[in-house]
């Protein structure tokens, strides 16, 4: 079938049987590397990219069900020369080892700062508990995420007193 | 397209310009020396040369590092990038030796045609020995362009100094770029072992922590590991494999697979199989349907029971390996325990992966294996292709931890390219593939009997360790999936234990404490239930765990705390310093009990005895009724030698602290009397967000001048112990057989 979406602002259409996962479409039809394949099971979150603004576990989202639909990927956040202020956050936090679950991880927390801009550890744990990292980053990941909320809550504030 | 930190300038360009156009000749290793490069300890050549052992069999320049007309240098080096920053870490050593500020320095890493054999990146082995010849190298390079510098600013060379900058400066102020002066020298000259090294009061590179090179393209979606390569016309495959080693599969006939739509080739050879696609979800579709076929166990059934029950009915060989006896005065209290740790999943959270082509009867390949060069060792053999036809490069895979899918995986790809020349092949397991059939870490058993006097002296210890083996990487096609399902199939060799002092299954089994009678002896199991291989510590794991759990319960026995009796029994400075510093920082010695399932430990131990001192501390809660514990503090203090990185040995200790939590309160590998039964991750959980400790710190301890120590595997030991030995203090029972679940927790706990 030919599949009409919106990818990263962009609206892309693809032909793929309907079954075929979103994460395979994004990363071999689209060419999109950030979401990758770690189990296919919905277990480890390394998949994960928004649907209409969710995070969702795009190796279990048939590409079938996307038409007309709004999907963002961890490119869609920001440029090596100019990264969005989570992934600022998690260079200046060097929160990666091998790196491999960290594009799921971004965007995992990126959905819960576009509803909770200001996060307690707690609810940081809580919500990335479905994103597995094996080399142990989770500090630097929690860390990150503040740091990011941190600005995030400067930048209001600024905006509050202009 | 090429991953974007893989290097940019091809040799083609670099070598284009003007500068250093040399010959670069690699000299072949023996396989003895590609042996003691591994998981073992070189053996060097003692006096007969006094060059860092990765240098002996590479001694020119030109091999390690060049430069080119601008005042760029460009480093090779055959060690790779692992996720444990070594890439970051090894430029900050060539950019400080070369006295250059790192971002003229280019780093080219694992390459069988570009960069030296350096054996596996494994074994902490990488700032100690990679790192220290390529340091070498590098300051023998800064002398050659000074040298060279003084005719060129017609002055003396005693009076020239390099400036940081990429520059050599006369007294009186003029200066000349290495560009220039490198474009009238050769590299292609020995290294001499007696060149001065940068001081550390002056050192302008090392010591800092220099951004990870990698992290701003990992988070930003670029090419970053061979998972995102795609090159152009490549297929996609997958194999066709019963559920886990040791079964077999029942295929549809040929013509039936080759009917199925989607597919594009069909390659089989004796008990291999995969299938060819043009899309990568095709082969993943077909590949399942033909799993849904009969499959069953081809040999005898696996031993079910405790770990000990199945390790100590299997074969043996003994190796003593320590020996000391010395009078002392009569014991008055002798405890005796058993300590055993399950088999373990490297659980690399991306499946192993590889990408191959044939192309003109030459293969490529592209691997995330530890060992770039045996890659191409393995695939020259399995395809009875000469060496030089077959071209290996490391690209970055996810996280390893050791011997997982990626040396099988690039054997298969291997195997599917050649079946299929002119096309490269991308195959990447699935995750229960990588559950199914990747090398485990060993199961082991360990039993210890030791006795105090009245002093609080240790006066026997006696030790025994029953261990498959942790080392059976492969250097030809007789070690490798593949290798053993062809039609003419390489049978596996005979399993041999890496001799102390590094071992395997005896890793860490002499302890490092100065006990007055020892009986140490390791009983290595050539073949165990599972196939096994190397994973962060080997045996290093039970084998800390085991001391350091009987030291709390010989202390515990005495009345005395664990620390102090550590230090009584240990004379070695840097270790006792670790343990003084570790237990300072964390308040050791003002902890105080918060009650019921409350409780402290700590573990210790100087990695294979050779490497990194790691002291880990912790603080525990544990709730009875689910069994759960809570890491309230986590405290590492670690002693790795000369810090290139700091931030880089934090972020090594701190995974290794979790992932060692993991492993010793979750982790087991499930097995019926057929098959391995986790092959996801649910039935091999891990431990997530919620479980990881609420704060952990690490302590470098600052050791300006001393050698690099390898500090990757270091608090897997330390950590284990430390929390069995909170456990114990919290409530009162001693966990000897790791993992600590919950479950087990609960059932224990819930009687109290
Ligand atoms: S790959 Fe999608 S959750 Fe693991
Ligand atoms: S950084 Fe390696 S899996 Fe998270």
């Amino acid at each position: 079938m030919t599949v009409s979406l919106i990818v990263n602002g962009q609206r892309r259409t693809v032909s793929a049987t309907p079954d075929t996962p979103l994460l395979y479409v994004l990363r071999d039809d689209l060419e999109l590397n950030a979401a990758k394949y770690g189990c296919g099971l919905g277990q480890c979150g390394a998949c994960t990219v928004h649907l209409d603004g969710k995070a969702v576990f795009s190796c279990l989202t048939p590409i079938g069900a996307t038409q007309e639909r709004q999907v963002t990927t961890l490119e869609g956040l920001g440029t090596q020369a100019q990264p969005g202020i989570l992934q600022q956050a998690f260079i200046d936090e060097q929160a990666a080892q091998c790196g491999y679950c960290i594009a799921g991880m971004i965007m995992r927390a990126q959905s819960l700062l576009d509803r909770n801009p200001a996060p307690s550890d707690a609810e940081i744990r809580r919500h990335m508990q479905p994103n597995l990292c094996r080399c142990g980053t989770h500090h630097r990941i929690i860390r990150a995420i503040k740091r990011a909320s941190a600005v995030l809550g400067s930048q209001n504030g600024k905006g509050d007193a202009s | 397209m090429m991953p974007s930190n893989a290097l940019t300038t091809t040799r083609r360009n670099f070598l284009g310009g003007a500068g250093l156009l040399v010959a670069f000749s690699l000299a072949g290793l023996s396989s003895a020396r590609a042996a003691a490069t591994g998981e073992a300890e070189p053996e060097g050549v003692g006096a007969s040369s006094a060059l860092p052992d990765d240098l002996q069999p590479f001694p020119y320049l030109d091999a390690w590092i060049r430069i080119d007309p601008a005042g760029r240098a460009q480093v090779f080096t055959g060690k790779v990038e692992l996720g444990q920053g070594i890439m970051t870490a090894l430029l900050q050593v060539a950019a400080e030796e070369l006295d250059m500020p790192p971002h003229l320095v280019s780093i080219v890493t694992g390459d069988t045609a570009r960069t030296p054999d350096e054996g596996l990146t494994a074994a902490s082995h990488s700032m100690q020995y990679g790192g220290t010849a390529l340091r070498l190298a590098a300051a023998n390079v800064r002398m050659l362009l000074q040298r060279a510098a003084a005719p060129m600013l017609d002055t003396d060379e005693a009076g020239l100094e390099t400036t940081g900058e990429g520059t050599i400066r006369a007294p009186d102020g003029r200066s000349i770029g290495y560009g220039a002066v490198a474009a009238t020298l050769s590299l292609h000259v020995q290294a001499q072992a007696d060149v001065p090294l940068r001081q550390p009061a002056t050192f302008r590179t090392m010591g800092k922590s220099l951004p990870r090179l990698d992290i701003p393209g990992k988070v930003t979606g670029a090419v970053s590991f061979i998972q995102d390569m795609r090159l152009p016309g490549m297929l996609h495959a997958r194999v066709i494999r019963a559920p886990a080693e040791g079964m077999t599969l029942t295929l549809p006939s040929r013509t039936e697979i080759e009917a199925m739509p989607g597919l594009y080739a069909f390659v089989q050879d004796g008990d291999f199989a995969a299938v060819v696609c043009e899309r990568e979800w095709d082969a993943v579709r077909i590949m399942r349907q033909l799993l849904a076929g009969q499959s069953k166990r081809k040999n005898g059934a696996i031993p079910t029971g405790t770990i000990a029950d199945i390790l100590k009915a299997l074969p043996a060989q003994d190796y003593p390996i320590e020996k000391v006896a010395h009078p002392t005065a009569a014991a008055t209290t002798r405890l005796s325990a058993r300590y055993a740790r399950p088999w373990y999943s490297h659980g690399s959270i991306g499946p192993s992966c590889a990408i191959a082509e044939m192309k003109g009867g030459e293969l490529t390949i592209w691997s995330h294996s530890q060992g770039i060069f045996d890659v191409r060792r393995v695939a020259a053999n399995l395809l009875d292709l000469s060496e030089d036809k077959v071209h290996a490069i490391h690209v970055q895979g996810a996280g390893c931890y050791g011997q997982n899918g990626a040396d099988d995986v690039a054997a298969d790809a291997a195997l599917i390219a050649h079946a299929l020349p002119g096309r490269p092949v991308r195959l990447q397991w699935m995750r229960e593939q990588e559950f199914g059939w990747e090398p485990l870490g060993a199961g082991m058993v360990t039993e210890v009997v030791a006795e105090l006097d009245a002093d609080n002296r240790i006066v026997t210890w006696n030790y025994d360790v029953w261990s498959p083996p942790h080392n059976t990487r492969p250097t030809s096609a007789n070690g490798v999936l593949a290798g053993w399902e062809v039609t003419h199939a390489f049978p596996p060799p005979e399993n041999v234990p890496i001799p102390m002092p590094a071992g395997d299954g005896s890793r860490n089994s002499n302890p490092l404490y100065a006990l007055p009678n020892m009986d140490v002896n390791f009983h290595f199991i050539p073949k165990g239930p599972f196939r096994s291989s190397a994973m962060r510590s080997l045996g290093a794991h039970l084998n800390v765990f085991s001391i350091e759990s009987m030291f709390d319960e010989l202390a515990n026995a005495a009345g005395i705390d664990p620390l102090t009796l550590r230090l009584d029994h240990m004379s070695e400075p840097r270790a006792r310093a670790v343990m003084m510093a570790g237990a300072e920082a964390f308040g050791w010695q003002t902890r105080r009990p918060k009650g019921k399932f409350h409780g402290y430990g700590m573990g210790f131990a100087r990695y294979k005895n050779l490497g990194a001192y790691c002291c880990v501390f912790l603080e525990i809660s544990v709730e009875p009724n689910t069994g759960f514990i809570t890491v309230q503090r986590a405290r590492a203090a670690v002693d790795c030698g000369e810090v290139v990185n700091p931030d880089g040995v934090r972020n090594q200790v701190e995974g290794g602290l979790i992932q060692s939590l993991s492993w010793c309160t979750r982790e087991a590998i499930t097995h019926d009397a057929e098959r391995r039964t986790s092959f996801d991750w649910s039935s091999y959980p891990i431990l997530r967000f919620a479980d990881v400790p609420v704060e952990i710190d690490v302590d470098v301890l600052p050791r300006l001048g001393e050698p690099f120590l390898g500090v990757a595997e270091a608090s897997q030991g330390p950590t284990s112990a430390a929390l069995a030995n909170a456990l114990a203090d919290a409530t009162g029972v001693r966990f000897r057989e790791m993992p600590l679940s919950p479950e087990k927790l609960r059932r224990a706990l819930i009687a109290l």
